[in-house]
Order: C-alpha cells, then sequence, then structure tokens
C-alpha cells in the first residue's frame, strides 16, 4: 500500500496513472524515447524497432492467450498475413497509413475464419485450430506464388508519408515506437472496461460469465480477431521494417517466441507483455555475443549451435518460469516494487 | 477412373495410417490420464529414433539391443518429465501444462539438432522392403509391416488396460483421481506410467517412421499432423484414434497420389478445420460435461 | 403475480431424471425457498432456469415470456441472476471488478470504444462505478474490501461479494444457491438480514436454494420441497413442516412413524 496515497472522487481512482510521481516518470520516460536515436548507434535503434514490432504482436497474443484464456499457436502465422498483404496492397500503389491498418483487417477476417468453427467448443481443440492454421498459413505462403512470391518471398516498397520516405530505422523508429505505444495503451482501455473484463470473466470462469450476460462465443471471437489484428499490423510493420515478406520468419518457431514472450513477462499483464517482449527481444542478441565471445575464445565453429541454442534457451526460458515464476516478470517487478514501498521498513 | 490405382492409394494409405494409429494413440493416452495434449510427442519420437541411431551405427548393436537401450532411454526421459516438468506445475490451470510441454518440446529439439546436428541420417534397415503383390496392386513391404507392427502394439495395450490390474488402474487414475486414491491406487506411479508408455509408443513410432524415410531432427513434424487424427477421432478416445488414424493415413496417400507431394503437409490440417467445423468432439470423443 | 412459472420440467442424464414433471410458481416480490435433501435436483432445477441445462420437456416462464428456449447468456439481460454453490467470482480480478461484471449487460461500449477510452466508455465506466458504491458497496457493508483479490477473502465475504455482483445486474429474481452454506451463526444471521433487505427495499422476487431449515424457515414466504426430482410438497412454510410426505423425505419411513409417534404424545 502506498502512504499517503488517496483519492477524492472516484474518477480519480479508476484513472491509469493517478499519482504526480507516476506522470512524471511517464513524461521522463516520453523524453527519452524521443532522444533515444539520436544518442544510440543504429544497431541499438534497429533492436528498439524490432522490439517495437515484437510489442505490437505480443500485446495482441496476450489480448488472446494471457486475458482470454485462449491458447493460439499460430500468432506468427498471422503476422505473416499482414506482411504479405502489406507487400501486396504497397505494389499496388496504397498509402503506407492505409495498408497498414489494412493488414490488421486481412489478419482479422482471416481469424474470424479460423475461430468460427474453433471458437464454439471449449478445451484444447482451439488450440489445435490455430496450429492448424499455422501451417495450413505457412503452405498458403509458400505455395500461392503469384500473390506471395513463393519460397523467394515478395518485396516490399519503402514506406511513405506524403512524399517523404521512412526507410531505415531512424525513420521508421518514429512510426513504430508511436504505434507500439498506442497498441499497449489500447490494449490496457480494453480491460478498464466491460469488454476487456468479460474477456478475462470467460479465461477465469465462462460459466458464471454467460450468467453475467457475457456471448462466450461472440466474446472469444472478439478477442481473437482484436488479437490477430495486433498481428497483422506488426507484420504489416515488419513489412516495412525488413522491406522482405519470406515464409520461414512466420513459421511454427515464432510462434513459440511469442508465447514465450507473455508467458516470460507474465500473462494477463500489460506490464508483462512488455518486459516480456524486452526480455524476448534480447536473447538472441545475448546469445549471439556469447557465441561470439566462446568463438573467440578459441572453440571454433560454435556459431554452428546458435540455431540448437537460441531454441534450448526459449524452451527452457518457457518451462523455467511456467514452473518458478508462473505470473512472470510482472510478478517479480511488483514484489520488487512492494518491498521498496516501506523500505528501509520491512513489511 | 482408374480404379485399381485408387484402390492401390487406399490401401497404402489405410496400412500406413497404423502408424499414425500407433502415435495417436499415445496422445491419447496422456490426453485421458492428464486432461493434456502432449505437443512434445513428436520430440519423443524424434528423439527414439536418433538414440536407436547412434546404438545401432556409430555403436553398431544388434538392433534388439539398440531397441531395448532406446526404450529404456525414453521412457526413463518421460518418466523424468512427468516427474520433474509436469509434477511441478501440478495445480496450474491446463494452459499453462500445454505450453510446458511446448516449452519442452523446444528443449528436446534444440538439444537434438545440438547433439546430433542438423543433416539427414540414415536409419540401417529395419522393415524387409519386399512389396505384396496382389493382381495389380503393389502394396509396399515396409508400410504393410509397419501396419503389422503398429497392430500389434495396440493390441497389447488395450488387452493391457481392459484386462491387467494395472491397466484397470490407469483407467481409473484417469477418470477420477481422487477416488483412485481412495481405493489404494498410487495415482501418481500410474501418471508416471501413462507418460512412459507414451514415451514408448513414440519412440517405436518415431523408429519405425526414420527408417522409413530418413532422420532428422524435423521427424517430431509428423506427430502435429497426428494432432488430425485425434481431433477427428476423438481427444480421448482409443477406438477412435484407430479410425482417425487409418482415415487421415488414407486421405494421405489420396491426396498425394493425386496431387502430389506438396499437398501431404496441409492435408491432416485441413482436416482438423473441417472436422472442428461439423463435429468439434470428433467422431468418438466424449463432449465435455461440466459440474455446475 | 408470479415471477417464475415451471410446468412439467424434465431433465434427464443418461438413466438419472434429475427433474421430473416439476411444476412450482414463485410469486414476484417474496422468497421462495427450494429444499430437500442431497440429490433431490434443486440446483439441477436452478441451472435449467438460467438456462445452462435445456429441460427435455416443459416451459419456464418468466416474468410471463417463455424462456425454455432462450440461450443462457441472454437470460440476464431478462433479470435473472444467480449466485452459485461453490462461489464462481474471478481469482484473477479484485472484488469491485467482480462486482462491475455485474453490470456488463446494462452497459454498452464495445471494443473500439474500449480502447479509446476517453468519452463514452469513461463516462460509462464513472456512472457504473457511482452506482455501485451507492447501491451495492455501500448496502453490503463491503467497502473495505473492494480493492482486494478474491482469493484473499474469507469466504463468508467471498459469498457475500458473489451477492453483490448479482444485485449489481439490478434483477427482478435472484437465484440463491446455498447463500449461507459452510457460514457460522452470525454469518449465516447477517446473510439472512441481507437478504430480507435486498427482497424488500428493491422489490425483487428471490429463489434461494439450502439446507439451514431454520433460516430457510424464517425468511421465505414460500417453500417448495423437491426430492428424487419431483416435486413432493409447496406452500407456506408451515404447511410444508407438517406435511408428512416432506417428514417421510428427510427422515425416512421408519422416522416418520417415530415422529408421529412423538406428536400424537405431545
Amino acid at each position: 500500500m502506498r502512504i499517503g496515497d488517496f483519492k477524492a472522487t472516484y474518477r480519480h481512482d479508476e484513472a491509469l496513472f493517478d499519482t504526480p510521481v507516476q506522470r512524471a516518470w511517464l513524461a521522463a520516460l516520453a523524453l527519452a524515447l524521443v532522444a533515444f536515436p539520436f544518442v544510440a548507434g543504429s544497431y541499438y535503434v534497429y533492436l528498439a524497432c524490432l522490439l517495437g514490432i515484437h510489442l505490437v504482436s505480443a500485446t495482441g497474443l496476450n489480448i488472446v492467450t494471457g486475458y482470454t484464456g485462449l491458447i493460439s499457436l499460430g500468432q506468427a502465422a498471422f503476422m505473416g498475413v499482414g506482411c504479405y498483404t502489406v507487400a501486396v496492397a504497397a505494389k499496388a500503389g496504397v498509402p503506407f497509413w492505409l495498408a497498414l491498418p489494412l493488414a490488421g483487417a486481412v489478419s482479422a477476417a482471416v481469424g474470424l475464419v479460423v475461430g468460427i468453427p474453433s471458437l464454439r467448443i471449449k478445451g484444447l481443440y482451439f488450440a489445435v485450430a490455430t496450429l492448424a492454421a499455422q501451417f495450413v498459413l505457412g503452405f498458403v505462403f509458400r505455395e500461392w506464388e503469384s500473390v506471395t512470391g513463393g519460397v523467394r518471398g515478395a518485396n516490399v516498397p519503402a514506406a511513405a508519408l506524403g512524399g517523404f520516405e521512412l526507410s531505415g530505422e531512424q525513420r521508421l523508429y518514429f512510426v513504430i515506437v508511436p504505434i507500439a505505444a498506442v497498441g499497449l495503451l489500447a490494449a490496457r482501455n480494453l480491460f478498464r472496461t466491460r469488454v476487456g473484463r468479460a474477456f478475462i470473466a470467460i479465461r477465469d470462469r465462462d460459466i458464471s460469465a454467460e450468467v453475467l450476460g457475457i456471448s462466450l462465443f461472440r466474446y472469444k471471437l472478439a478477442a481473437f480477431a482484436i488479437g490477430s489484428f495486433y498481428a497483422g499490423v506488426a507484420g504489416g510493420l515488419w513489412g516495412y521494417f525488413l522491406r522482405v515478406a519470406t515464409p520461414e520468419v512466420f513459421g511454427f518457431g515464432q510462434s513459440i517466441f511469442y508465447l514465450a514472450a507473455i508467458i516470460v513477462g507474465g500473462l494477463g499483464s500489460i506490464l508483462g507483455t512488455i518486459l516480456g517482449a524486452t526480455f524476448m527481444t534480447l536473447v538472441p542478441e545475448v546469445l549471439r555475443a556469447a557465441v561470439g565471445w566462446i568463438e573467440a575464445a578459441g572453440v571454433a565453429d560454435a556459431g554452428v549451435y546458435l540455431a540448437a541454442v537460441r531454441e534450448v534457451v526459449f524452451g527452457l526460458l518457457i518451462l523455467g518460469f511456467l514452473v518458478f515464476e508462473p505470473h512472470g516478470l510482472a510478478e517479480v517487478w511488483r514484489r520488487t516494487r512492494r518491498f521498496f514501498h516501506l523500505w528501509p521498513f520491512r513489511t | 477412373m482408374d480404379w485399381p490405382l485408387f484402390l492401390e492409394f487406399s490401401l497404402v494409405g489405410l496400412l500406413s495410417g497404423g502408424l499414425l494409429a500407433l502415435i495417436a494413440l499415445g496422445f491419447v493416452l496422456v490426453y485421458k490420464g492428464t486432461r493434456v495434449i502432449n505437443f512434445a510427442m513428436g520430440e519423443f519420437m524424434m528423439l527414439g529414433a536418433y538414440v536407436y541411431w547412434t546404438c545401432a551405427v556409430p555403436l553398431e548393436l544388434p538392433w534388439w539391443a539398440a531397441l531395448a537401450i532406446t526404450l529404456a532411454a525414453i521412457g526413463l526421459l518421460a518418466a523424468a518429465v512427468e516427474r520433474f516438468v509436469l509434477r511441478p506445475l501440478a495445480g496450474q490451470p491446463v494452459i499453462s501444462i500445454v505450453m510446458a510441454t511446448i516449452g519442452l518440446a523446444a528443449v528436446l529439439h534444440g538439444a537434438a539438432e545440438g547433439i546430433w546436428g542438423g543433416q539427414n541420417l540414415a536409419l540401417p534397415e529395419l522393415l524387409p522392403r519386399k512389396p505384396l503383390i496382389l493382381g495389380e496392386l503393389l502394396l509396399p513391404g515396409q508400410v504393410l509391416w509397419s501396419f503389422a507392427l503398429a497392430v500389434a502394439l495396440i493390441a497389447a495395450f488395450t488387452a493391457y488396460f481392459r484386462l491387467s490390474k494395472g491397466g484397470v488402474a490407469m483407467r481409473a487414475a484417469a477418470s477420477d483421481p481422487v477416488t483412485a486414491y481412495a481405493m489404494g491406487i498410487d495415482v501418481r506411479r500410474t501418471q508416471r506410467l501413462t507418460w512412459v508408455f507414451a514415451g514408448v509408443t513414440g519412440a517405436v513410432a518415431g523408429i519405425i517412421v526414420a527408417s522409413m524415410t530418413s532422420l532428422s531432427p524435423s521427424l517430431g513434424a509428423v506427430a502435429l499432423g497426428v494432432l488430425a487424427v485425434i481431433i477427428l477421432g476423438g481427444l480421448d478416445s482409443v477406438a477412435g484414434a484407430i479410425v482417425g488414424g487409418l482415415a487421415v493415413g488414407w486421405l494421405e496417400a489420396v491426396t498425394v497420389g493425386y496431387f502430389g507431394g506438396q499437398a501431404r503437409d496441409v492435408v491432416p490440417y485441413l482436416v482438423v478445420l473441417a472436422i472442428l467445423m461439423v463435429r468439434p468432439y470428433g467422431v468418438f470423443g466424449t463432449r465435455d460435461i461440466e459440474r455446475l | 403475480m408470479h415471477i417464475l412459472e415451471a410446468d412439467g420440467l424434465e431433465l434427464a442424464f443418461g438413466g438419472i431424471r434429475a427433474l421430473a414433471d416439476v411444476s412450482l410458481r414463485a410469486p414476484a416480490g417474496g422468497i421462495t425457498a427450494v429444499i430437500g435433501p442431497n440429490g433431490a435436483g434443486k440446483t439441477s432445477l436452478f441451472n435449467a432456469i438460467s438456462g445452462f441445462y435445456r429441460p427435455s420437456g416443459g416451459t419456464i416462464r418468466f416474468d410471463g415470456a417463455d424462456i425454455t428456449r432462450v440461450p443462457a447468456h441472454a437470460r440476464a439481460a431478462l433479470g435473472i441472476a444467480r449466485t452459485f454453490q461453490n462461489v464462481a467470482l474471478f481469482r484473477g480480478m479484485t472484488v469491485l471488478d467482480n462486482i462491475k461484471l455485474g453490470g456488463h449487460h446494462r452497459l454498452a461500449s464495445g471494443p473500439l470504444a474500449a480502447m479509446w477510452y476517453l468519452g463514452k466508455a469513461a463516462g460509462e465506466e464513472s456512472r457504473l462505478r457511482a452506482e455501485i458504491e451507492r447501491d451495492v458497496i455501500d448496502f453490503l457493508e463491503i467497502d473495505h474490501i473492494r480493492g482486494q483479490r478474491i482469493d484473499a477473502l474469507p469466504y463468508g465475504l467471498q459469498k457475500r461479494v458473489e451477492l453483490a455482483r448479482a444485485l449489481a445486474m439490478r434483477p427482478k429474481l435472484l437465484l440463491l444457491d446455498e447463500p449461507v452454506a459452510g457460514m457460522n451463526r452470525e454469518e449465516t444471521e447477517d446473510m439472512a438480514r441481507f437478504i430480507l433487505d435486498v427482497q424488500e427495499e428493491r422489490g425483487l422476487a428471490v429463489m434461494l436454494i439450502d439446507h439451514d431449515m431454520g433460516m430457510v424457515m424464517d425468511v421465505s414466504s414460500h417453500v417448495v420441497v423437491l426430492n428424487f426430482g419431483k416435486v413432493i410438497a409447496a406452500g407456506t412454510p408451515a404447511e410444508v413442516r407438517a406435511s408428512p410426505a416432506v417428514i417421510e423425505a428427510y427422515l425416512g419411513a421408519k422416522g416418520r412413524k417415530a415422529f408421529d409417534g412423538l406428536a400424537a404424545v405431545s
């Protein structure tokens, strides 16, 4: 309990950033984010862009899996849908600011197609359906050559806003970071309202949710459509960022990556999404650096093992957090905060 | 319509479905026993094949020794998984346990790739290749033998469940753990045994598949296709696993025969989506009735 | 005027007839108790009224309209609220959020309005909050725990929160399944007081299931007795208490003889 923290109106009590201290921190963060690309090296700006994209996708997945309790094993495939949509649309001359929401919409539509048959029944059937969707979409990406360019992939022309070309990490940073911020805020707002509460209710005890007037099917479908929309936008950003859409990057392994991100960060928590996505974005880089040191230290060919080590580390992270910290890094953060509320006194 | 060709595709399909049924049995065992879909099943298969290969090729052991060592090793692995991964997660919602099996699959897959490398390996020939010729139809020997083995194993398991004391105990523990405890059944032991059976089933299936095709870390992907079988047959039905296996095997063979090899990968998943639309609990699955 | 009329309800699970030709009337603005030995079909009856079980025969009329075919999630808007035997609160949320869910069917903002929040959704949420604080939280005396998570609360308080959530639905009919199960004397009296106050002040109808006969007889105006899925008695508490069929259901045939014997002597 924070000392001296009281509210005079209900509106104050419900606000997201309720204390002056919090608002100050928020302002500082905003300033830091704006200043970042001007002070950091281009590699770090590149990582930040990647993180932004991962954040958008992980947020969508957390809405579906963390908050609503529907295990989705196909998040990467839905990103792929968004990415290919952007490739096709941009080539057809659709401007950037239209193509991106379109990517989200097309992904959401595919989500509806997958969700409508599989969300009517409870249990793990939906998880298997998303797995099926992952592989069927992968097949489509590889085989529908006329649209997707098949195994070679499709190139994505640079994004442009009124003649100003948005390419390279410096410029795209100022597109991706605001979009990620808006996405996070929108998701957080969702759970301050009836729709979000309904999602959580469905996860925790769906019988009760029905009694309260929540149509399970409609709300589950809505959750999945929203999650797919986020995935589509993330995929679209990926396309504009990396300038290419290929089948391999949107495979099952990448879906596992996002699942790991929300488990590590904390299911059902926006803070968890941020922490988890950050952690998972850094893990491959840390591994790559570690393998580089090992190679430099004389063990040749250590790089060959990078992919295998990455996978083992992902798996161990998922297992480790599930067993030892099921509520993820968000819970670790909360515990730390609580400790410091009354520090140096102990609770 | 070239009937003899269709018949050949169909028969080959049904026969290869026997193997799918065996793998599906592994899934169904775990689901019946623990309400969890074991997404690491494919990795059990793959590791079984790799251990066998290691025994048979570099160590040059005879096939029965290699098999025995493989079964022991994978059985041990499965028991360890149950003890060290699943037991700690015991109170948690199913979603966590399913994700744990996914994490486990990633660990095993990465470990295999690290230890044995990503290239294709060849197993020594296990099943006789001599085909059976029925009039105009040619049925490959390996497919026939894999079917026979699958049938034998499924029959053995079914007999064990129905007739032996241990088998009945497993079924009791699966259907009502609390009452089973009260009856003196060691539920933890039976759950561990369930996993060991699933692991062993997977290992055998993995060895067979690897001997018929080739061995690489992606062997486990076959198991994901078997999910179509259990969706079709019902997640908790052994009969469904058998019928589903045959049906999906047939469908795959016919599709590949007429549309080419690329289609094979995607057929099971299309089946999944189709079944979910029409008969979500599968042909033999039991509808969940919740106690309110 | 009856708020709920059930006629000839039939419900079977495999070979078990949970409800066999059950007919009852629940008066509007009164408290109707449904009692009976364990396994008599009381919760099954509630589940049929809530819409979770589709009866294989018979009809249910609520406030004059036939709701037998109406899906479960649509019955909230009609005015039916319910609590469960095993407290069915949402463990991952605070008390306040749980209660707010009671207002779900009365609010209207969709996902887009929710994500934007400012304006429609924010206004809705504020109004809901004010209303819940005024009507429900103060009334049930749970203001001191409103920010706590459900799993941190003792059982008695959880049951009260569940009642609060049901009240937030502004129902016409409140179905309470064992509202005082597992409570001590004091908690039972508190809960009974709340139930009576709720019914009086808001004029809604209550149907409750419980085994605490003292509380049931004190609080109800109408009692229905079920045994083996059949209605064996219905009437005022005094009528039901004296009914031979009811005594036999609870005490058995020998018990009834003993009871009659005692009654003859005294």
